[in-house]
């Protein structure tokens, strides 16, 4: 009954390092430590491996080199992308449309701008999970700036109406921004097609480093800096780059786009096997999020009559290793925004489990996870006073 | 996050499920919350003689309860009133501050039960089964 070998099925929180990623990584610690910013040739070597990144990013998504700018993270990618658009265009209006999904990375950082003479409209998502594009369009008025609609949600995986928005946005002179943290690697994404005009990326989600993003800025956008300081990054992003992680984000994006096609055929067939036995062994399960329009990866579960964390303890105990929108185990009591945007009732809301697969899983995972998963949830149900069979 | 007490408690809850002959039961937190928890009580000659729950909730509020109905079992139902959720807190060697609410709905839900068997005895006493929205502050 008990299973000893470690699940990992959390890939939308954080995927390991990629060996061959890491390799290349390494001598830009060791070797090759000199400071960008320096004239002499180990300075020199390092801004050329810098530019080279640059340019497979620029590539992959279809932009300028001088278009992609190295962040510390998705979530600065963001607070820049948001703060930046909005102080630099504030004589042209003080509104900002987005979802009311977005991760807290944008969510908050929108929170703060409210507080500062910035006024936020949150679209509500349609049931499924995914926003109308056609009430984003109703939403734009005089003094709107900027819409910001993230491409993929990391909680249920539904992917968002991204070139209809793009088209919008543009018909309408205001701009685009996509939080594409979940997206990249995952989803071919083309910011010219897409009428992007400012995207957020994370290398920790597609077997890159943590701690190293992009924010892409389309040329001719008025953004100011979130970070004063040096001149790097054309003095649009002030600190010295950390070489190592650029070098694994953009070997790492390169690998995964490469490697997409079977990357998301394996990832699809684990999960909807998953979805699939869930279903037909657990009565009274739910499967949240639109089935279709989803990330290949995830599947979001909400079990009645059981709450997330104590679900999440016992998959712990017996080493599976996932997660829940029950914000419960952050903290907070409250269930996860996401959940109950779809309009779900908070008690279900509270019993959710997110399942995202990567590489490392295969068909032998899905079965203990998923006889593990009928054990505990009757077990935990049995427990319940909501429970009446 | 959760001590081994804790642990042993949500992983081997004592006292789960429904008491076949209880003759008094209580009931707090709600959905919305996250919580709810029900104590079953079999009580005889005011002496808590079995004692059992059911709890929908995290781990601690799993842990709370199971804790509290070995707390009270074999005790006089007034003694049982005594019962704190300081007490519960310190027989579990700590909770996180998060979720010391758990530990709070653990001693109403046991004070809502014995209550139920003292209205019985035409005795009123009074509780505190409301949600006071103590986990929907800012947090
Ligand atoms: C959609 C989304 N945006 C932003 C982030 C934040 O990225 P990072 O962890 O690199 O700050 C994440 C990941 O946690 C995410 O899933
Ligand atoms: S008991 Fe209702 S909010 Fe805590």
């Amino acid at each position: 009954m008990m299973n000893n070998k470690n699940i990992y099925l959390d890939h939308a929180a954080t995927t390991m390092v990629d060996n061959k990623v890491l390799e290349m990584m390494l001598p830009w610690y060791t070797e090759h430590y000199g400071n960008p910013s320096s004239i002499y040739s180990i300075g020199r070597e390092s801004k050329q491996v810098i530019e080279n990144a640059r340019q497979t990013v620029a590539d992959i998504f279809n932009c300028k080199k001088s278009e992609i700018y190295f962040t510390s993270c998705g979530t600065e990618s963001n607070n820049w992308a948001l703060k930046g658009i909005a102080y630099a265009n504030k004589s042209k209006g003080n509104h900002i449309i987005t979802t009311n999904i977005e991760h807290h990375a944008v969510l908050h950082t929108l929170e703060y701008l409210g507080k500062h003479g910035f006024e936020i409209t949150y679209v509500p998502v349609e049931k499924n999970g995914i926003v109308d594009a056609e009430k984003i369009r109703q939403a734009i008025k005089k003094e709107t700036i900027l819409i910001s609609v993230m491409f993929a949600n990391n909680e249920i995986g539904t992917i968002q109406p991204i070139e209809e928005i793009g088209k919008i946005a543009k018909e309408n002179g205001v701009l685009f921004h996509t939080d594409a943290v979940q997206a990249a690697g995952t989803l071919t994404i083309d910011v010219e097609k897409m009428n992007i005009d400012l995207m957020s990326i994370s290398a920790h989600k597609f077997y890159g480093p943590k701690g190293v993003g992009v924010l892409f800025v389309r040329r001719g956008v008025k953004i100011d800096n979130l970070l004063h300081g040096g001149g790097q990054e054309k003095t649009r992003r002030a600190g010295t780059e950390n070489i190592a992680s650029i070098v694994g984000l953009a070997a790492a994006l390169e690998k995964a786009v490469e490697n997409m096609e079977e990357y998301n055929e394996h990832i699809r067939k684990l999960r909807d096997l998953t979805a699939q036995e869930v279903i037909k062994r657990i009565p009274e399960t739910i499967i949240n999020g639109d089935l279709e329009k989803r990330l290949p990866g995830n599947i979001n579960f909400s079990f009645k009559y059981i709450e997330g964390e104590s679900l999440l303890l016992f998959l712990d105990m017996n080493h599976i290793f996932a997660s829940s929108g029950s914000a419960c185990t952050s903290g907070s009591l409250d269930p996860s925004h996401v959940l109950l945007a779809l309009g779900l009732p908070h008690e279900i809301a509270h019993g959710s489990l997110r399942l995202t697969f990567g590489w490392d899983n295969d068909e032998e995972d899905v079965e203990t996870v998923v006889s593990q998963l009928v054990t505990i949830v009757q077990r935990l149900r049995e427990m319940s006073p909501l429970y009446n069979k | 996050m959760y001590t081994e007490k804790v642990m042993d408690h949500f992983s081997n809850p004592r006292n789960v499920g429904e008491l076949k002959d209880y003759n008094a039961v209580g009931e707090v937190g709600n959905a919305k919350c996250g919580d709810i928890m029900r104590i079953y009580l079999k009580i005889e000659d005011d002496i808590i003689q079995d004692v059992s729950f059911k709890t929908f909730g995290c781990g601690a509020a799993i842990a709370t309860s199971s804790i509290a109905t070995e707390l009270i079992k074999g005790k006089h139902v007034d003694e049982a009133l005594t019962l704190t959720n300081k007490a519960v807190i310190e027989a579990l060697d700590g909770l996180p501050p998060a979720k010391i609410h758990c530990s709070v709905l653990a001693e109403e839900a046991v004070k809502e039960a014995i209550a139920d068997y003292k209205k019985k005895q035409g005795i009123i006493i009074e509780t505190h089964n409301q949600c006071d929205n103590c986990c929907r502050e800012d947090r």
